[in-house]
């Protein structure tokens, strides 16, 4: 049964300034979700930040070859790939975040010697796609019921030459900033499960808490997006 | 991983059927699933949906050097992925031989009927060229990914803007889009495929298999055509058909 839930999720800062679409503080683009959107694999999810846009795929636990197969947990695979060209070094090291994230998440000892893949299309790239392909495997990996200890967000950071902090950068931000941060965040405690740092920086402390209070934002939009999909009206 | 086996049973009863003319989402022997085609923000960014077969189309292009031997002319090049999402037994090394028949086939019916003007695509003759490159990724098979893919290729063609250039002289401005808004590309017309898959040397046909009668079809017959009833392409494989 497909079910779509189009859950809109705008927060802005209480000051924020009329004319930008985005005032001087806090405030991420709006959020959009699909779930079960793919026929085929166990579990899919479409996330959409602003104009970036990932869809997701979930195959898993499911039978895993010899080589790769681990005795006792469950082998977590990722898979992303860019919409033009060929896969490069860059999407490598991304499979490589998002695997390492996922692998402190996901419960794999409950599945030994099976596969878990996550397959990650990028749909459109309009600025913090790690952060949104986070979201989006995030997303998935419920929709496929592999059983996670806690969920994660991506929260992407910008900072700027004269030091303001801009969460949720668009591409334009994110080349002419000085630093571009990106947090993965689990929402039991608000832990830091993984980070990608790009640029000169010195304040790690003051990005990562900024990142924490908008993950509280991106963990409110999963409830709400589930609840909406799993309630009977 | 390898893909589910499909059973003895569902095969006889998936042939029967179609023996009695009837398909399994009850459609008739000629109906056509729905067709939805979503665009991107960007330019050349489509998404169509066949049914539950999903494909992701995108163009862009480059300045390049032509080809040695066509001077004037620019370069198409086509791509199209079975992406691991869209089932489970599309690995990387186990899909070539499907991979290199589709890619085949997306390059004869595009790019061999002359769609695209490519002599429009030169910039300096015999130095600079646009390559036009469209990127197909397959993301949910559910049957006929030709014909969805065929779609996906001409409908980015059409949605696609490369920047404007002019030459002066010697001296070639490429604009930005700011500056002077993105031309389109020069389409003759669209071909576009469709596929019969045909059962006991070719007494029954259905048109637009799912991936159920795709197992158990004998052969597969795919016709390109235009809307000025010209064939651009044909291919047929699997058994004979009479």
């Amino acid at each position: 049964m497909e079910e779509e839930t189009h859950t809109d999720a705008k927060i802005r800062a209480e000051n924020g300034t009329g004319s930008s679409p985005r005032g001087p503080g806090c405030s991420l683009r709006h959020f959009a979700c699909e779930q079960n959107l793919l026929s085929r694999p166990d579990g899919s999810a479409s996330f959409l930040q602003g104009d970036t846009s990932v869809l997701a795929g979930v195959y898993g636990p499911a039978e895993v070859k010899v080589s790769k197969e681990i005795f006792n947990k469950a082998t977590l695979e990722v898979i992303l790939r860019p919409k033009i060209g060929l896969p490069g070094v860059a999407e490598k090291s991304r499979e490589r975040l998002i695997r390492n994230t996922c692998e402190a998440v996901v419960l794999g000892t409950l599945h030994p010697r099976t596969s878990i893949t996550v397959v990650l299309q990028v749909v459109s790239d309009a600025g913090s796609l790690l952060a949104c392909c986070l979201n989006a495997a995030c997303m998935a990996l419920v929709d496929a019921g592999v059983p996670m200890r806690a969920l994660f967000c991506g929260v992407a950071c910008a900072l700027d030459s004269d030091g303001t902090l801009v969460l949720d950068p668009t591409s334009k931000q994110e080349k002419e900033a000085r630093a571009v941060l990106t947090f993965a965040l689990d929402s039991v405690e608000r832990k830091l499960l993984m980070s990608s740092t790009k640029g000169l920086y010195s304040d790690t402390e003051q990005c990562l808490a900024a990142a924490q209070a908008a993950s509280q934002h991106v963990f409110r939009f999963y409830r709400e997006s589930l609840q909406r999909r799993y309630s009977k009206s | 991983m390898k893909e589910t086996p499909l059973s003895n049973c569902e095969r006889r009863f998936l042939l029967r059927a179609i023996e009695e003319k009837k398909r399994l989402d009850g459609r008739q022997t000629y109906d056509y699933r729905n067709i939805r085609i979503s665009f991107g923000t960007d330019y050349g960014c489509c998404i169509v949906e066949l049914g539950k077969t999903r494909v992701l189309g995108q163009v862009s292009c480059e300045l390049v050097s032509p080809k040695l031997n066509r001077a004037t002319e620019g370069i198409l090049f086509f791509n199209l992925e079975l992406s691991q999402m869209a089932a489970p037994a599309f690995e990387p090394g186990r899909q070539s031989d499907l991979l290199v028949k589709l890619n085949r086939l997306m390059e004869r019916c595009l790019r061999n009927s002359k769609c695209i003007d490519t002599e429009s695509l030169c910039v300096v003759a015999g130095e600079k060229v646009w390559q036009i490159r469209v990127d197909l990724h397959l993301l949910n098979h559910d049957g006929n990914i030709i014909d969805a893919a065929s779609i996906a290729a001409i409908v980015a063609l059409c949605h696609f803007r490369r920047p404007d250039v002019s030459v002066q002289g010697d001296e070639v401005t490429l604009y930005t889009p700011e500056e002077r808004d993105p031309v389109p590309l020069s389409i003759h017309h669209m071909p576009i495929c469709v596929s019969f898959a045909f059962f006991q040397q070719g007494t029954y046909l259905l048109v637009d298999p799912n991936e159920r009668e795709e197992r158990v079809m004998d052969g597969l017959l795919v016709i390109a055509m235009n809307k000025h009833r010209e064939i651009c392409t044909i291919q047929s494989s699997g058994s004979e058909m009479q």
